[in-house]
């Protein structure tokens, strides 16, 4: 099996591929940030971040920073031509009220139905870091996952019958970008859209916890 | 002649009382930072802040938790590198994390005189341990009250006298939600402009919410 993974930025990249034009998204902070660098300003996606920017646009040259425009990551970013600023409980309106066509998150679990798990690696952690996922996670009209297929540590698959990490939101995710494949979460798992050339199916089973589906 | 406006920060802050609630705008950019700097000299202790994130090392939030007089902070989160994070491991900062929407919109109802409402954010994680969750309209919700404070921090652009404002871009953020959710709203302006010089339909923050206005030029 010779395959190739895909950087983070590939990761992004493919997603990137899949929205089309007129959507309204939200990225997470992480890989997920990263896909608005591939998609084409010429094809309208309206990108929100959760501080209250409707329409971000791409990062400023550095004699071009406006102190008072970031993102959610508290990025210098600018407002495309058409955007608007919202306060923050009626961003949070957006992304809780279904106003979003997509919203993409980093993960360090997801599992077969669906869960997510991406704001702590244990119950026990000291200190938590939830921001806004909960909210996306279940507001958004899609929720997909960019993320690498097994940890670094010990190489554990990310890819799971059951999150073992504290969920953020159950049931929602409907896709998963990783750096070996596309999967859909369907209602008898994940489903298997696409793979890096080379990938075999034995080959990305045997770096899934969860049970793979094949079209 | 209504004028909200205040001479000094001893008197932008007087009268706030150890033990209060403070809610404390603000998303990187819009916070009120003068305002915190003069809580601190303020003296007030025992203090509840309520604000997006517990901040970092250094910058007004790290100062105003520095300073001892800060007793619990509700946030959405905290990195353990920080001054928050630090004081939070050693025991002398109480915490209470919500998702940043909830926060938002218990921030709102507050304002809003709404007692009560159920969300789905949060309501299959460990943050509903314990607390009153049902099944609305086929999903499981969780049961969240308002948030109100007893003084807001606020940030603005332009003031008028009448204490009507404007933010500068994404410095709106928090500060239109918590003016509304105080008995004292406390602004600070970078510009002060005369009665009417805002036009009415792009006045971000009413003046009905705010109470005092210090000039604190940027």
């Amino acid at each position: 099996m010779d395959f190739k993974p895909l950087d983070r930025a590939g990761i992004a990249a493919r997603i990137a591929r899949d929205i089309p034009e007129g959507w309204f998204v939200n990225l997470g902070i992480g890989i997920p940030t990263g896909v608005s660098d591939h998609v084409p300003l010429d094809r309208e996606v309206i990108f929100h971040s959760e501080n209250g920017v409707i329409g971000a646009g791409p990062a400023p040259a550095p004699e071009d920073v406006n102190p008072f425009l970031v993102n959610a990551g508290t990025q210098f970013i600018t407002l495309r031509t058409g955007g608007s600023y919202v306060h923050h409980a009626d961003s949070f309106a957006i992304a809780r009220g279904g106003h979003l066509d997509l919203c993409v998150l980093g993960a360090f679990e997801v599992a077969e139905n669906g869960d997510i798990a991406n704001w702590a690696r244990s119950p026990n952690e000291p200190v938590k870091q939830v921001g806004g996922a909960m909210d996306l996670a279940i507001g958004a009209k899609r929720l997909w996952v960019a993320m690498e297929h097994t940890t670094k540590g010990n190489g554990g698959s990310r890819v799971r019958r059951a999150c073992s990490y504290p969920l953020t939101a159950k049931g929602v995710v409907k896709r998963v970008y990783t750096d070996l494949a596309v999967l859909e979460v369907t209602d008898r798992g994940f489903l298997v859209l696409d793979m890096v050339p080379g990938m075999t199916r034995d080959g990305l089973q045997a770096l899934s916890e969860a049970e793979l589906h094949w079209q | 002649m209504i004028d909200k406006f205040v001479p000094d920060m001893a008197a932008a802050l007087a009268g706030i009382a150890d033990g209060s609630i403070v809610l404390v705008a603000g998303f990187a950019t819009g916070l009120p930072e003068a305002l915190m700097q003069g809580l601190v000299e303020q003296g007030a202790t025992d203090l509840t802040l309520v604000l997006n994130a517990g901040g970092r090392d250094t910058g007004p939030i790290a100062d105003l938790l520095s300073s001892g007089r800060v007793r619990k902070l509700i946030c959405s989160f905290v990195r353990a590198e920080s001054v928050a994070g630090r004081l939070f491991a050693q025991g002398k900062l109480e915490l209470e994390i919500v998702p940043q929407g909830t926060l938002a919109e218990r921030i709102r109802a507050a304002g809003a005189g709404i007692q009560a409402f159920y969300t789905p954010t949060g309501a299959d994680t460990l943050l509903a341990e314990g607390r009153e969750t049902r099944i609305v309209n086929g999903r499981n919700c969780l049961l969240e009250y308002p948030l109100a404070g007893d003084v807001a921090l606020i940030d603005a652009w332009e003031a008028d006298r009448w204490g009507n404002l404007t933010h500068r871009d994404s410095a709106r953020n928090y500060n239109p939600v918590m003016a509304m959710a105080a008995p004292l709203t406390v602004v600070q302006t970078r510009n002060v402009v005369p009665l009417g010089a805002i036009p009415p339909d792009n006045v971000h923050t009413p003046g009905v919410f705010v109470h005092r206005v210090l000039h604190v030029p940027g």
